[in-house]
């Protein structure tokens, strides 16, 4: 039973339209797709909302083409000041209109109008923000007098984030001069293009932006055109394997952010409380749908029953439910597919041995959705201690030592980010060295900032987004 | 048979891995011939094990050597040119052998000596260069630093010494360890090299080297799973893109110098392609 009842708190969707059909936006203006349409789905109840254009291979060589001529007569020689300007418009037209956005977003993802209203559409809006202010200081980034940009870039973005991975990938592509071809989600692609709209509000140049529409062939259509000079994609380990073997042996340049299994360390002398809101933050924020997400607890011997009794009781108080309610703490997975990926990873859990439980949570009754689940007892050859489950389950490992904490946070082919929670700051310091991540927060988990580089090791990916590192991976250098 | 004259001792040319000198595992070896045809050694002809074994040296070797300080690092790099300064002579003879002239052949030692040189230098400030403090929109403490990738497999180009020089030092400098097949054609020098090192306090297993065919060693070395990064410099154009496909396995980092590496300068794009940036964020408050 609540310890409190809450009256629901609904944000109005009155502030976002809903066309029944959705095309192309390219060179400036929506189109028809010559693939079959798909609908894209509310996970919150799995009705459809709207149906949306697929791009076939002409589409994307319309697309592709559309993006070379505005790079080679409008954006490419325009200078950094004026490219500075109309990406300081779209930041300011993104806050202007950050509501109808962020509802949309809840909408089509299904994440916490909590999360899409205070997370991701601040993001969106700053990092179009920070690199507006790059566009005409390029030459004092670190990477020469005067950087060229390397002309198209193809882009594939996932359905976590969806607005928000819009803004990593076109923000800087634009600032360094690039143009781009974009492609959203699948089950996700409506503020995409309503970014499109956003576009057009600013007078961006036709061409400069293009949003193609359509399922994993579009992609691999897009960054398998001879027309692009740089491939950028984030999404899962496979399918980046499959994009660096496309892009092999071609001049196309390549950044890739992909899975993570990410270790979140809680030692003894942590703040506990603390550390309970960063480890149930580092893995029911946005479902668990998060690359970077903290998914491996790994927590002390000494202070592990303690740790586990307060975690389980702070996830007691998680509300799950409708994304469009205001004290919604967790809302509902993306998709069906997604939903049995996670169901079966969480059946080998048990499978293999690990204890599982869920605080008692009522799901509601259409849609998609998964209780946040702990497992304990688990062993790191388990696959939910190997495998990114990209869900809001969380395996919980203990260790004795700092040393063993390191080896097995490490181990694992992946190295995205990391957490550590300790009160000593020359251990957190010599665990943050010893971590093979690309990011490791320390007593904090999950922040994100365009000023701070993102990205991976070893099968994480290649290359940084954000901050000055975010610049090279669209500039030729 | 009477005679004034000494018969010389030779050198066995063998492999390096793991700080020793073994010689291939497969007991094969390849004549290795002069400018003018002449037979000058025989060479050890790496196989795939070897390519295994030296991952593996590389690998137990990474942790250490990336936690050695940047100016201990700086100092082992400036060792290895002291070393390689005293053995001036030795590596004219065996550039001439290769087919330099004399003039050339020197020239050559001496880019590599200076080639060596500046990047010791670079141990203990790349860090500065790569890395930053973050500007952050709230109460944290962020910064972004360099750290080495990790194992790194190089094809080094057919040239006897600078090449190869300038496919190590930018690896090493930062604290990855390297696998390197040297120059197929012209491989005695890298084997001296290796004499070189093993005399400079650069710890066993930080550079293994191959001789053999490239062909053979390059595909297992970039479909390795233990290998983080892949340096094709030296591959020929054409089989760039099957060997990039084997790197796709583990998501290696394939990096292709366009720099020849008798630039002036040779830039920090070498260095900078087998570094990972690490964030950190801290909060701050009282």
């Amino acid at each position: 039973m609540d310890l409190f009842a809450y009256a629901p708190a609904p944000e109005s969707r009155d502030v976002v339209d809903i066309r029944p059909s959705y095309g192309l936006f390219v060179d400036g203006a929506f189109t028809d797709g010559g693939g079959e349409p798909f609908k894209t789905v509310e996970p919150a109840t799995g009705e459809a909302l709207a149906e949306v254009a697929s791009a076939d291979a002409a589409d994307v060589d319309r697309a592709v083409a559309a993006a070379r001529r505005a790079y080679e007569t409008v954006w490419g020689p325009m200078s950094g000041r004026d490219r500075a300007k109309y990406l300081f418009r779209i930041a300011r037209i993104l806050q202007e209109r950050s509501r109808e956005l962020a509802v949309l977003e809840s909408i089509d993802n299904g994440k916490p109008i909590r999360e899409s209203r205070d997370v991701d559409l601040p993001l969106v809006a700053a990092h179009f923000f920070y690199h507006a202010g790059w566009a005409d200081k390029l030459g004092h980034a670190g990477f020469g007098a005067d950087p060229r940009p390397l002309g198209v870039a193809a882009q594939v973005i996932p359905w976590n984030f969806p607005l928000l991975m819009l803004a990593w990938k076109i923000a800087p592509a634009l600032a360094c001069g690039n143009t781009v071809v974009l492609k959203p989600a699948e089950t996700t692609p409506l503020t995409a293009l309503a970014f499109a709209d956003v576009c057009r509000q600013a007078d961006l140049p036709p061409g400069v932006v293009n949003i193609i529409t359509g399922a994993g062939e579009t992609g691999r259509l897009l960054v398998a055109h001879d027309g692009v000079d740089k491939v950028a994609f984030t999404g899962s380990t496979d399918v980046g394997r499959e994009i660096a073997r496309t892009v092999a042996g071609t001049r196309r340049r390549l950044t890739l952010e992909l899975g993570g299994k990410a270790a979140n360390i809680v030692f003894d002398d942590a703040p506990l409380d603390q550390a309970v809101e960063g480890v149930v933050n580092g893995i029911f924020f946005n479902q668990g749908h998060v690359c970077c997400a903290g998914s491996r607890l790994l927590v002390q011997e000494t202070v592990a029953d303690e740790f586990l009794e307060r975690l389980k009781a702070r996830m007691a108080t998680l509300r799950v439910g409708d994304p469009l309610d205001k004290n919604t703490d967790v809302g509902a997975i993306n998709s069906a597919a997604q939903l049995a990926r996670i169901a079966d990873l969480a059946e080998a859990g048990e499978r293999e041995g690990a204890e599982r439980w869920s605080p008692p949570c009522d799901l509601p009754g259409r849609g998609y959705w998964f209780a946040p689940t702990l497992f304990t007892g688990v062993a790191q050859s388990h696959r939910i201690a190997r495998e990114e489950i990209f869900g809001p389950v969380l395996s919980a490992l203990t260790f004795r030592t700092p040393q063993e904490a390191v080896e097995k946070a490490n181990n694992t082919p992946y190295g995205l980010s990391a957490g550590v929670w300790s009160e000593k700051g020359s251990r957190t310091l010599w665990v943050a060295e010893r971590l093979r991540a690309g990011v490791v927060w320390a007593n904090t988990f999950n922040k994100f900032d365009p000023a701070a580089p993102f990205g991976g090791y070893k099968e994480s990916g290649h290359g940084r987004e954000g901050g000055r590192h975010g610049l090279e991976a669209y500039l030729d250098i | 048979m009477t005679s004034d004259q000494r018969v010389d001792v030779r050198k066995t040319y063998k492999l390096f891995i793991g700080g020793a000198f073994p010689r291939s595992e497969s007991g094969r070896s390849y004549p290795v011939t002069g400018a003018e045809g002449g037979f000058l050694a025989n060479a050890a002809r790496a196989s795939r094990k070897d390519v295994r074994d030296a991952v593996v040296a590389a690998r137990k070797a990474f942790p250490g050597w990336s936690a050695r300080t940047p100016y201990n690092r700086g100092q082992i790099l400036y060792r290895i040119a002291e070393m390689l300064e005293g053995r001036r002579a030795q590596f004219v003879a065996e550039l001439r052998d290769a087919g330099l002239g004399k003039g050339a052949a020197g020239a050559e030692v001496d880019a590599a000596v200076d080639r060596w040189v500046w990047y010791a230098g670079w141990a203990d400030k790349l860090a500065a260069v790569a890395g930053n403090a973050n500007p952050v929109a709230g109460p944290f403490f962020t910064f972004s630093t360099p750290e080495p990738t990790g194992v790194v497999g190089s094809v080094a180009p057919d040239g006897p010494l600078l090449d190869l020089v300038s496919a190590l030092a930018p690896v090493i400098v930062s604290g990855n360890t390297a696998v390197v097949v040297a120059s197929e054609p012209a491989p005695l020098p890298a084997i001296t090299f290796a004499e070189v090192l093993a005399t400079s306090d650069l710890p066993g297993g930080v550079v293994n080297l191959l001789t053999g065919r490239r062909a053979e060693l390059a595909p297992w070395l970039a479909g390795h799973m233990d290998v983080n990064a892949l340096d094709l410099t030296g591959v020929a154009e054409t089989d760039v893109k099957p060997l990039a496909e084997a790197a796709a396995g583990n998501l290696k980092r394939v990096f292709r110098d366009p720099v020849r590496a008798d630039a002036e300068d040779p830039g920090t794009a070498r260095m900078q392609a087998f570094l990972e940036i690490k964030t950190v964020w801290h909060p701050v408050g009282v």
